[in-house]
């Protein structure tokens, strides 16, 4: 180890691996992964969203996990996402392309696409 | 890409209670879910809650597990980490009804009791990252105190930050870390040592351990930033041979540091060079004494020697040597990265930062615990520590083993620092914290503890390897029913003798526990000596079972149970206990249905 820029890259390298373990971030997002929402498709779902917060440098501030089965199976894949002082946004019927777009617009745009979300289909 | 991490206890409790087994079966699950490429599976130290293990936590939730066993893995695997439904019947849930209430299923380790009130200095990677891994330690701002030193800091500089945050030494004598460096600076010569002191004896306590295996890179680190603050170039780690897993995960982590060029030539380009090595304690407790365990790293006998001179003079090899315990380090990187003033921030007016207690005894959650200093026993013991089991009630507890005293119930309010327990006769100690209730006979706990101290004198002084003797003589007699007033007097005397006389800490402190338990619980040596009993029940000598004949339905089950046949009666008739062959082995009361056996 000559210098602090070599110590500095280990860091990088490795801080989006025990970010994870740092306690749930400002921002949760929560894949719905029963039965139903795996048959549905929600794996994927669920894997985009940890690839696109990693890519997109949000490790540090969102948390992605899973949970059972949020109660509204004919939507599913169905994503939630929690933050602080704001209100729920449930997103329904979800892709790995939509999740990515969710991460690029929402998580880091701050911007809700309302088209995906569950208020769209129940009215 | 890994969504979802899970954290194995790696530590000696856990791995007693059977973790290595969990972590194999673990991967082969993940594996059989196709879940390899999702999930990963991580060994770390000690979490702290030691009585509920094996423990394991899955991230990013924080659900905590306890309590895990081999059969129990396929079901977290395929609900939790497939189907993301936490296996509830195992979560921890000691917690307040309103946060169990609001998180639901996925109620965090944060969030319990017992770590709620904690803050985790010392401890703060234990339980959290791959010991066995340095990249897992410098993405936790590893090696960076250390980089900044070298860069950024004269050793001057550091010696100030040291003493600016009131750092105290944590292994019970509480000397200020930062003076102790500037002494050892201060003298000039061809070589300097670093020395640390994990050789922790006393019975009871695993905070040394819990650190040496959950984070030894971060001991490195604070080595090698004392050595490059005083001037020296290499430096020990004194550890004790019966900590097998800490050995082998600290020679593990020296050997990383060394292939990143963390230790050894030149570190950081800086001209700055420093080794360590390891040597390992044969289990004489003298050894935790500083003098005694370097002249054991010297390779003689660990005997200690007279002081002055005084380590940081004429120390390790006799060189200068600064000596520290390794919870005091554990605390170094952290001072130097996030400041003085943060450091100090936490704590009573004279003694900063956190202390970490190893909960034993008579308490619902054994385990780690690290709390700021200036937190009350009585938070420790029923927040933290979940009070006292079976209903019982407190009576006292007994910090710094061998060396420390006892905190009666009445002053369960205390703020535990260094100045107040002094103040009221007791020592803060290493850390071992143990809870006693009112089944706890306080002699017994003298005798107990100065039996250990006579065991492990080494010898060299008179008053330590006579006087502890003697002592334990006057013990034993009053515990047998044999005992006077004035063997009461007598022993005090000896025990004030024995502290003022001896050649070092083993035996100036040897006769706390006996001190401390005259000082709290003198009526209990007065029954024991003039009432000839024992108020707890628990001298033998002083017991006598009876049966109480308005009670006894004449079962006959005691006097079946009796393995000396001191029970005598027909059926259907009160039966009577032979005092005379009674060996006072409580059978016969263990089986009564009709709660009609005593003993007194």
């Amino acid at each position: 180890m000559k210098s602090l820029a070599e110590l500095a890259a280990i860091r990088e390298k490795m801080k989006d691996k025990v970010v994870l373990r740092e306690g749930t971030g400002e921002i949760r997002v929560v894949v719905g992964m029963a039965t139903c929402g795996i048959t549905a498709g929600a794996r994927p779902v669920l894997n985009a969203f940890v690839e696109e917060v990693t890519k997109a440098g949000l490790g540090d501030k969102v948390t992605v996990s899973q949970t059972g089965c949020i109660g509204v199976c004919q939507f599913e894949p169905v994503v939630e996402i929690f933050e602080a002082d704001k209100e729920k946004v449930t997103y329904v019927k979800m892709t790995a392309e939509k999740a990515a777009e969710v991460v690029e617009k929402h998580l880091k745009g701050g911007k809700v696409i309302s088209e995906y979300t569950i208020s769209n289909v129940i009215s | 890409m890994i969504r979802s991490h899970v954290l194995i206890c790696g530590g000696t409790g856990c791995t007693s209670s059977g973790s290595k087994v969990l972590i194999s079966t673990f991967e082969k699950e993940i594996e059989k879910n196709g879940l390899a490429e999702e999930v990963k599976v991580v060994q770390t130290g000690c979490f702290g809650l030691c009585a509920l293990g094996p423990v394991v936590i899955i991230y990013p939730e924080g659900t905590f597990y306890s309590r895990v066993e081999e059969k129990d893995v396929a079901e977290i695997v395929s609900e939790h980490l497939l189907k993301g439904r936490p296996v509830d019947r195992l979560v921890y849930k000691d917690a307040d009804e309103a946060v169990i209430e609001e998180a639901g299923k996925t109620l965090s380790l944060n969030d319990t009791n017992f770590y709620k009130t904690q803050k985790r200095v010392a401890l703060r990677n234990c339980g959290l990252i791959d010991p066995e891994n340095i990249d897992e330690y410098i993405a936790m701002d590893g090696y960076a105190a250390l980089g900044k030193v070298l860069t950024e800091m004269k050793p001057e500089e550091v010696i100030q930050v040291v003493e600016d945050s009131g750092l105290r030494g944590r292994g019970g004598g509480g000397f200020p870390t930062g003076r102790k460096w500037r002494f050892t600076a201060a003298n000039a010569a061809d070589q300097k040592y670093v020395v640390c002191n994990a050789d922790e004896g006393d019975p009871g306590a695993f905070m040394d351990r819990s650190v040496l295996e959950g984070d030894p890179h971060c001991l490195i680190e604070a080595m090698t930033i004392c050595g490059y603050a005083t001037g020296a170039t290499e430096g020990y780690v004194y550890v004790r041979a019966e900590y097998p897993i800490a050995v082998a995960r600290l020679q593990k982590a020296i050997d990383q540091a060394r292939e990143y060029g963390l230790l050894g030539k030149n570190i950081f380009d800086s001209g700055f060079d420093f080794d360590l090595f390891i040597r390992l304690g044969a289990g004489a407790f003298v050894c935790g004494e500083e003098t005694a365990l370097m002249t054991s790293i010297e390779g003689n006998r660990g005997e200690p020697r007279p002081r002055p001179p005084y380590p940081a003079v004429k120390g390790l090899f006799g060189k200068p040597t600064t000596e520290n315990n390794v919870e005091t380090f554990a605390n170094i990187p952290q001072i130097i990265l996030k400041g003085a003033d943060w450091f100090a921030s936490m704590g009573t007016e004279k003694s900063k930062g956190t202390k970490v207690f190893a909960l034993g005894g008579k308490i619902v959650n054994t385990g780690l615990v690290e709390i700021p200093m200036g937190t009350t026993l009585r938070e420790v013991i029923y927040d933290i520590g979940g009070g006292i089991p079976n209903g019982k009630k407190f009576k006292a507890a007994q910090t710094g083993g061998p060396s420390g005293g006892c905190i009666p119930a009445s002053l369960i309010d205390t703020k535990i620092d260094y100045d107040n327990l002094t103040a009221i006769g007791c020592m803060m100690g290493s850390g071992g914290l143990i809870v006693m209730d009112e089944d706890n006979c306080m002699v017994d706990i003298a005798k107990f503890f100065l039996d250990f101290t006579v065991d492990e004198s080494c010898g060299k002084c008179a008053p330590c390897r006579i006087g502890t003797k003697r002592m334990m003589e006057i013990l034993e007699k009053i515990t047998e029913g044999n005992g006077t007033l004035e063997d009461i007097d007598k022993l005090e005397e000896l025990a004030y003798y024995i502290k003022e006389n001896s050649l070092c800490g083993l035996g100036q402190t040897a006769p706390n526990p006996v001190l401390a338990t005259l000082k709290f619980f003198r009526e209990e040596y007065i029954a024991h000596v003039v009432d000839k009993k024992c108020p707890a029940g628990v001298c033998k000598g002083l017991l006598n079972y009876t049966i109480d004949a308005d009670k006894c339905k004449g079962c006959t089950l005691c006097a079946r149970k009796c393995p000396v046949g001191a029970i005598s009666g027909t059926v259907k008739n009160p039966h009577v206990i032979d005092t005379t062959k009674c060996i006072k082995c409580g059978a016969c009361m263990d089986s009564c249905k009709f709660g009609a056996i005593s003993k007194g």
